[in-house]
């Protein structure tokens, strides 16, 4: 992934053409494939973006560090960038600062939400507290909800019930 | 950072014992995939084998970056003679009850390992435990809360607990003994004392078992450094290793 891979397209234009902020938007194209409502961007993934002469590189986050959609990812974020005609493109790496939910921007809550899946609670790095607090139920808002396991159907998740409305539901684990 | 070489060999080894401790275990844990006593238990065990095996990962991230070794040539070449985690973590999977008593200690070492590895000289060290130590958070409220249900439970799941916790009791000092390199990593700042990690992570288990009424065994430690393993590694590895073996041009996705 750190080794740069020459696009060579025909279309391929001068870098110069390319500015960072039609990458950064081009990067809204790019879904996580296991919460595909959110963009890299949306969930804070994206770390950097670098225009120059040669080419292009982004730095990206892994969200948790067994995430086995992280290799998908970064080779959705190359093609991407790749089709906006850069010369080249790195992918790098990085982990530092570690990824926290607390990345994931509003918009990207809001999607959340409305997917039905709960939006992780911002914690500012007191994680136990926002463990304790009460969740609310994206179906009917109720905050009469109970954990039913801290594991869910991907490592980004937690499984709930809620007891207003009967209905399960799960939260993006607060991280 | 730079290295002295000998501080770089010392690195090289620790890094390979934290993935190997946390690749195995998250093996272990995945055998419980399809077999778990719940459904949500199942869920729950695959997940945290992920994030052990993802956590492996990290640290063979960080040794790559030292002496560019390569983290799948390592975990599917390597025979069982060239491991170096612990014995705890290589014995078979056992029941639920050894499951989580298990999972239990290892997970209090690694929370106490990682809240200072954090603070590591080492830049990617640093950055590495501050990431994986996020994910520990849940692992042992997991594995905290099931050893508590299981104790304080029936006379049978309180029986298990103490039958698993005698099993593990002498590899535990193993997983928290130093290694050989260590003095030259802790005088360097990359590493924390292993004698203060292992002082907290041995209060911490004594806290949670005394209010449980668990008891451990007096027994002698399991003896022996981290190159000596039981026949229960063969086997693993055997599994673990035969997709490897039989397409070595196999990838990922």
């Amino acid at each position: 992934m750190s080794a740069p891979s020459r696009a060579g397209r025909p279309r391929a234009r001068a870098a110069a053409e390319l500015d960072a902020k039609t990458v950064w938007a081009a990067l809204e194209d790019v879904k996580d494939p296991e919460v595909p409502v959110l963009s890299v961007v949306e969930l804070g993934m994206v770390r950097d973006v670098a225009v120059a002469a040669e080419g292009v590189r982004v730095d990206i986050t892994p969200t948790f560090a067994g995430c086995p959609a992280f290799v998908a990812i970064a080779e959705a974020v190359r093609e991407r960038v790749s089709r906006l005609g850069a010369a080249a493109v790195e992918v790098r790496r990085v982990l530092s600062p570690a990824w926290s939910s607390d990345a994931i921007t509003a918009a990207g809550r809001a999607k959340l939400h409305d997917f039905g899946l709960a939006p992780p609670a911002v914690h500012g790095g007191a994680l136990l507290p926002a463990l304790e607090a009460p969740v609310p139920c994206p179906h009917c808002g109720s905050l009469d909800t109970r954990l039913r396991s801290a594991f869910g159907s991907a490592l980004c998740r937690e499984f709930y019930t809620c007891r207003s409305c009967q209905e399960a539901f799960e939260r993006f684990k607060p991280v | 950072m730079t290295l002295e070489p000998p501080v770089r060999e010392a690195l090289v080894a620790r890094l390979t014992a934290m993935a190997d401790d946390e690749l195995i275990l998250g093996h272990r844990d995945s055998e419980w995939t399809g077999h778990a006593p719940i459904l949500e238990e199942d869920i729950a065990l695959a997940n945290i084998a992920q994030d052990e095996i993802g956590h492996a990962l990290l640290w063979l991230e960080a040794r790559r970056e030292l002496d560019g070794s390569d983290p799948d040539a390592l975990v599917f070449g390597r025979g069982a003679g060239d491991w170096r985690n612990v014995r705890l973590v290589e014995l078979p999977k056992g029941d639920w009850a050894f499951t989580m008593v298990r999972q239990f200690l290892f997970d209090v070492f690694e929370c106490e390992l990682l809240s200072r590895l954090r603070h590591s000289r080492h830049v990617p060290l640093a950055e590495a435990a501050a990431k994986a130590a996020r994910e520990e958070v849940f692992h042992l409220r997991h594995s905290g809360l099931w050893v508590r249900r299981l104790a304080g439970g029936t006379a049978e799941s309180a029986r298990r607990v103490g039958a698993a916790v005698d099993l593990a009791w002498p590899y535990l000092p193993q997983l928290l003994a130093p290694q050989p390199g260590d003095a030259l990593l802790v005088e360097a700042g990359i590493v924390p004392s292993p004698a203060e990690v292992g002082a907290a992570a041995r209060e911490h288990i004594a806290t949670t078992f005394s209010e449980l009424g668990v008891a451990p065994p007096d027994v002698p430690p399991n003896p022996g450094g981290r190159e000596r393993h039981s026949e229960a590694l063969v086997a693993l590895l055997i599994d673990m290793q035969a997709v490897a073996r039989a397409d070595p041009a196999a990838e990922a996705w």
